[in-house]
């Protein structure tokens, strides 16, 4: 048992650092949630791509460096604690791509992920719809076949990025419920895009204005068979296979956390009041809380790299990280006192509000407990 | 980077394991409460024979060498069967007494150390960094206390006081023979002080353990309105915490195995301490009345997981040292 780096791993480091210390920009780039914004990070995607620091751990033929999940998680430790801005590329690189490489075609491959490595296709999540959220098996849109495809119509939501984004991907209904207790039969998985005919956008702005998701109105929106992902009416067994591995430990990498712990260390040693323990407990439980989420996450890469499988303690990462994230911001804001009112004042803020939604997508907290329960437990099923 | 225990720490663990499980380690814990030491004296050898109390000795008195991550494996298990007696202040004893003879005091080493790696001699300690009680001093016979710069070996004990947990008897130590002084007692005081943590840190986390298997245990035979109550939402949801709290704890414990820097094994004890805590409240709730009884074998674990919570670094105490350490290596 060790925590020690190769020779090999510490180049990695040591080019990934100086990469970032020529490249990340200087000042803060605008909210990646406004189109100015957007646009900033869309450039800077292509600035990573450019060097091949967009997806390290993508095969080189799709504009990766072909690193392994050790690798991965040292880029993003400096990727961090460089500043690095918010990756705008994170749904397609995280959600879609390891689907792609799982499920995907050679040609499939080939088509999307060099533009999504590139920034120049964004790519947004449909999951949810009105009246099916972590009931999601439960979807209505509607997939029918026509002639060298399929027609979509239906009513997407809380589609993250999509108000700027190129692209989207998600699940359609592509066969009837036959079997009231297994809905998740005759799901299609597919990739469409946001500006083809029949599609209508509205932006929804979350709790502090900024559009950061939307609705889709899908009126028979032609799709190709090309853009089908899989085998149709398996979508469901797609979607989920990768929400298990690999994915569990990538979806957001421990280096964030570090790097964020690390500053609210130093401002509590410059603003914080010494008498205030109260205070400094929390200061000290981000410190405690990043390290344990970076030492949980080198057992299991280290897990994986044996040949282990990862499966439902992804959902003991996702329910640790989206707290912690928030007591984290909740710690700095309250450490910056009345100025922690401030929606502009600092870095902070934004991250603040962007942290409210870490226990609600990507599997409702209260989902990610009845998995822990019933997989890792062993509890009973029951009633949700 | 190979963050995971080996095939031999996962088989010290197993055998552990096998061995406590055999030894009805409940009933020895509560002959040990009510006095009765012979039950737990037994327990002692055989955990001498695996040799536990041989991790923290160096080889030239009759140690293993300082295996921090085997410390961690064995007191991880020795929580679990809620193993009585002053395990873990015999392991610090050994370091404190290793540290002062690498500081150039080896006298007491000589004269101590041998005994406590093979299991012949009980120690327990009072130091500055963990409170005026020493645990089990009736018991122990190396009785050392570490104050204003000097090491003393204890001759006798104040009026042994009751602990929350009935296993554990606390007493103030008395005056005794100086064995070392000067600035190296300081600092073999807190080695001692952190491997006390490491090894309390692992107790808490197997105690944690034992709570949350048998409540998952309890909750899937325990039927109310006609269902097994682990299906309830609530319950399954308390578990799911627990269980979480318990899982980001056990890789702090190993990776301060692995550095032994104070910062690291503060921040392992604050995490296992609140998770064994938090395991004990669920536990206690989800029983209900029959988990309150002093006769239900969970009260062993119960009460333990309050007194751990404090022994060897509260929880302000921890974080302090947190702040003062910083992140990652020195």
């Amino acid at each position: 048992m060790d925590l020690d780096f190769t020779a090999g791993e510490e180049e990695f480091r040591r080019r990934a650092r100086d990469w970032l210390a020529g490249h990340v920009p200087a000042r803060p780039l605008p909210s990646l949630e406004t189109r100015q914004g957007f646009a900033a990070h869309r450039a800077w995607e292509g600035e990573l791509a450019a060097d091949r620091w967009s997806v390290v751990s993508w095969p080189e033929e799709y504009g990766g460096q072909g690193v392994d999940i050790v690798k991965w998680l040292v880029f993003e430790e400096e990727y961090f604690a460089a500043g690095g801005p918010g990756r705008v590329s994170q749904n397609g690189i995280n959600l879609l791509a390891p689907t792609l490489f799982d499920f995907g075609t050679a040609e499939q491959r080939a088509r999307v992920l060099p533009p999504m490595a590139s920034g120049e296709v964004i790519w947004a999540q449909a999951w949810s719809e009105p009246d099916s959220g972590s009931d999601l098996a439960s979807l209505r849109s509607a997939a029918r076949r026509t002639e060298g495809g399929w027609l979509i119509s239906g009513q997407k939501t809380w589609s993250s990025r999509a108000a700027f984004a190129d692209r989207a991907f998600g699940l359609f209904r592509s066969e009837p419920v036959v079997d009231s207790a297994k809905p998740h039969r005759g799901l299609t998985y597919l990739m469409f895009p946001l500006d083809a005919d029949g599609v209508t956008v509205r932006p929804i702005g979350r709790l502090d204005g900024k559009p950061a998701f939307a609705e889709l109105f899908l009126d028979d929106v032609f799709v190709p068979d090309e853009d089908v992902i899989g085998e149709p009416g398996q979508g469901w067994r797609i979607a989920m296979s990768t929400t298990g591995d690999e994915r569990g430990l990538t979806l957001r990498s421990p280096g964030r956390f570090v790097a964020a712990a690390e500053r609210l260390t130093r401002q509590w040693r410059t603003h914080g009041d010494p008498a205030d323990t109260a205070l400094r407990d929390r200061v000290a439980d981000a410190v405690i809380g990043a390290r344990a989420y970076q030492l949980f996450t080198w057992a299991n890469a280290s897990r994986f790299a044996a040949g282990e499988t990862i499966g439902a303690e992804s959902s003991l990462n996702k329910v640790f990280w989206s707290e912690y994230d928030i007591a984290l911001h909740e710690t700095a804001l309250d450490l910056l006192g009345a100025e922690g009112e401030l929606a502009d004042g600092g870095e902070w803020a934004e991250g603040y509000v962007f942290s409210l939604a870490g226990p609600i997508y990507a599997g409702t907290n209260e989902i990610q407990r009845d998995i822990i329960a019933e997989r890792l437990l062993g509890l009973p099923k029951g009633r949700r | 980077m190979r963050f995971l225990l080996d095939v031999e720490q996962r088989e010290f663990a197993r055998s552990l394991d096998a061995m406590l499980s055999a030894a009805d380690t409940p009933a020895v814990a509560r002959a040990w409460a009510a006095g009765d030491h012979a039950p737990g004296r037994a327990v002692w050898g055989r955990l001498a024979d695996a040799g536990v109390f041989a991790l923290a000795v160096p080889e030239e008195y009759e140690g293993a060498g300082l295996l921090p991550v085997e410390v961690a494996v064995a007191f991880v298990e020795l929580g679990r069967h809620a193993v009585p007696g002053p395990v873990v202040e015999t392991v610090a004893a050994g370091a404190l007494l290793a540290r002062l003879a690498e500081l150039g005091e080896a006298a007491p080493a000589k004269r101590l150390l041998a005994p406590l790696a093979t299991g012949e001699t009980l120690a327990t300690l009072a130091l500055p960094e963990g409170g005026p009680f020493a645990l089990d001093a009736d018991v122990a016979t190396v009785r050392l206390t570490a104050t204003d710069g000097e090491l003393r070996l204890a001759a006798g004990h104040a009026r042994v006081e009751r602990s929350l947990d009935p296993v554990r008897r606390l007493a103030r130590l008395g005056p005794g023979e100086l064995l070392a002084s000067g600035p190296s007692v300081a600092g073999a005081s807190r080695c001692a002080a952190d491997w006390a943590a490491l090894a309390t840190a692992a107790q808490a986390l197997g105690a944690g353990l034992a709570l949350l298997d048998r409540t998952v245990a309890y909750v899937k035979q325990r039927t109310q309105f006609g269902t097994p109550i682990g299906g309830f939402q609530a319950v399954k949801h308390r578990l799911a915490d627990v269980l979480t709290g318990l899982e980001f704890a056990r890789p702090l414990l190993y990776g301060a195995a692995l550095t032994l820097r104070t910062a690291d094994i503060a921040a392992a004890k604050a995490a296992a301490g609140e998770a064994a805590y938090a395991a004990a409240r669920a536990a206690l709730q989800l029983h209900g009345a029959i988990g309150y009884t002093a006769e239900n074998d969970l009260s062993l674990w119960l009460t333990k997981a309050r007194a751990l919570r404090t022994a060897w670094g509260s929880p302000a105490e921890c974080r302090r040292l947190v702040l003062a350490g910083g992140f990652g290596g020195d």
